[in-house]
């Protein structure tokens, strides 16, 4: 394996500009990296072309002086941003041979900064699952094993499955995921590397195949809380095509980054340390308020009363949302048409979906339609709203007393594929620490913090004030600094 | 609440979502064993709790009444399964 691929993107941004190595060696090297990982399967589209055509244009920059921010920097996108003239299906057989005549805003944006695109990868299917099995081209495989000498398939997280596998295992330099319910932060921390939600907002949800509209946010994921931080400047920014989209000016957040967090206080709320957790977890998150006191932060405990309350939230009000998004898969404009012989157009819709839909978006896309249907929307979605709202005031009343929140990203390590798909309910609790964020639209990250007793990896998660991203950032960025993260999986692939 | 194999099946049809008897057998355990997991919203009081519409604050904008978009005919057809002259093509619907 080349040593161009084991580089942060900060360190592939400067090489190229101080003129180390051509953007044209570091694209040949990832699409060498990505051929020869193809058993992970965590691409569902090779785009060797488009990344050696960015890294000539790259090349042509330097040489003109007019190097661009990602310039030569060769990414991976998950499959679900609509990017043009590419395959874009979010994982689903509902949306095969569907090529974009368009491209997502935010993969727009990371193109226009110089950014090649690797190809797109792989992810649950329609970013519903915890361990990317649910998606129609399988399950990804995660570079890491354990080190009991067995050989057991691990999960490498989801729904950003395929782009946490892929930074990993060196099949990209940054992916973009996207998180509804801790889509990125899981994977992220199943994997030992880095990624960051932002606010809800910040980056523009046009392009991006919906899922849970309320919830759905991109983000970065890479090696480094720097390469994060270069990442994200690129993907946000206001889009006058999404509504929600903020108006706001994008800080520099790589210029910000300053692991001194003197004055500081960090929020460690007493309801996430919940039963059945292993304890390394639980010692890891202490080391954690170790770190962070070290830097400078004074730990506060605080309370988030409601916690307990946000899973089954969260699993009225994302399949909700998804069974109205959902609702556009009909077999006439795009995408799989099945039309039974003789059949009307409501047989086509019924057949079509049900031959395109894997069994977890039927479920969700059940439930979300029970809980929106006549007599059951207040007792179901309307309650949930209200517990959101209470939900969301646990976290202002919370950053009345702190500056961030520091909690496990997960609450195991990997698990092995196959373990958790028969048991619906046990696979949602895998986003129990997640998804209050989402919840509340708050920016939150996973950063590594060490490896388990079987050498896999474990994230710790950090969750900021409103539009505080640079707060979230800083400390993870102190937790980098003195966590040591180095392991990487052991090639066998 | 829990639904039974008929409340499922009517789910079905809402949804447009082809099920066979079996899967119908199938998906009526699993619904009501996350409908009684998520019923436990029920203990909370929400009592004067207005429900959450907007995560975060934002303004809802208004763009100029003018036309931005169009001309792309082809572009909206190019992924259908079946176009023809120049429209999406389904099944018969009125006789």
């Amino acid at each position: 394996m080349s040593e161009l691929t084991t580089k942060t993107i900060a360190e592939l941004r400067d090489g190229i500009g101080a003129g180390d190595f051509s953007a044209r060696e570091v694209a040949e090297a990832y699409n060498a990296a990505v051929v020869a990982g193809r058993s992970l399967n965590a691409y569902t589209v090779e785009t060797p072309e488009l990344a050696l055509a960015a890294a000539e244009a790259a090349d042509k920059a330097r040489a003109a002086g007019e190097l661009k921010p990602l310039s030569g920097v060769p990414l991976g996108i998950k499959d679900l941003f609509a990017t043009e003239g590419v395959d874009s299906t979010s994982g689903s057989n509902i949306l095969k041979g569907f090529k974009p005549t368009y491209e997502s805003t935010v993969s727009g944006k990371l193109k226009a900064a110089g950014a090649g695109m690797l190809g797109k990868l792989n992810m649950d299917e329609f970013a519903m699952g915890s361990s990317n099995e649910t998606s129609a081209y399988g399950p990804v495989i995660s570079p890491w094993k354990r080190n009991d000498g067995g050989n057991a398939a691990l999960t490498p997280g989801g729904s950003s499955g395929g782009s946490a596998a892929a930074v990993s295992a060196g099949l990209a330099a940054g992916v973009t995921g996207t998180d509804t319910g801790g889509s990125i932060r899981q994977p992220a921390a199943f994997t030992g590397i880095c990624g960051i939600k932002p606010t809800y907002g910040r980056c523009s949800r046009w392009g991006i195949v919906a899922f849970a509209s309320s919830l759905d946010q991109a983000g970065p994921m890479a090696k480094t809380v720097r390469d994060c931080a270069i990442l994200l400047e690129a993907m946000t920014g206001f889009d006058p095509k999404d509504a929600t989209s903020l108006d706001l000016p994008v800080p520099n957040w790589e210029a910000g980054l300053s692991s001194d967090l003197k004055g500081k206080k960090v929020g460690i709320p007493i309801e996430y340390r919940i039963d059945g957790v292993p304890s390394e977890i639980d010692a890891l998150w202490d080391k954690g308020v170790e770190w962070l006191r070290d830097a400078g932060a004074e730990p506060v405990k605080i309370s988030l009363p409601y916690t307990k309350y946000a899973l089954p939230t969260y699993y009225i009000i994302a399949p909700a949302e998804a069974s109205s998004n959902l609702a556009r898969y009909d077999g006439v404009r795009y995408g799989l048409r099945e039309a039974p012989e003789g059949g009307n157009l409501d047989a086509m819709y019924a057949a079509t979906r049900a031959a395109g839909f894997g069994a977890e978006v039927r479920r969700r896309i059940m439930i979300g339609t029970y809980v929106l249907s006549a007599g059951f929307y207040d007792a179901y979605f309307t309650k949930a709203q209200k517990v959101r709202t209470l939900i969301k005031r646990d976290f202002r009343d919370a950053f009345a007393e702190c500056d961030f929140i520091l909690t496990p990203t997960a609450p195991s390590a990997a698990f092995g594929l196959q373990e958790k798909m028969s048991d619906p309910l046990a696979m949602y609790l895998n986003d129990v620490f997640a998804v209050p964020a989402s919840l509340a639209g708050l920016p939150a990250m996973s950063v590594p913090g060490g490896l388990d007793g079987q050498g896999l990896p474990l994230g710790l998660h950090l969750i900021g004030k409103e539009l505080d991203e640079q707060g979230v950032l800083n400390a993870a960025l102190a937790i980098e600094e003195r966590a040591g993260f180095t392991a990487r999986p052991q090639r066998w692939w | 609440m829990s639904v039974n194999a008929d409340q499922v099946r009517h789910v079905a049809k809402l949804a447009r979502i082809a099920m066979s008897d079996a899967e119908v057998e199938k998906m009526v355990p699993e619904f009501n064993n996350i409908l009684k997991w998520v019923e436990q919203l029920g203990e909370v009081d929400t009592d004067g709790v207005e429900p959450l519409t907007a995560v975060i604050d934002n303004e809802l904008r208004l763009r100029d009444d003018v036309v931005n978009d169009g001309d792309c005919r082809d572009d909206v057809l190019k992924n259908a399964p079946e176009a023809q002259h120049g429209f999406f093509a389904v099944p018969k619907v009125i006789e």
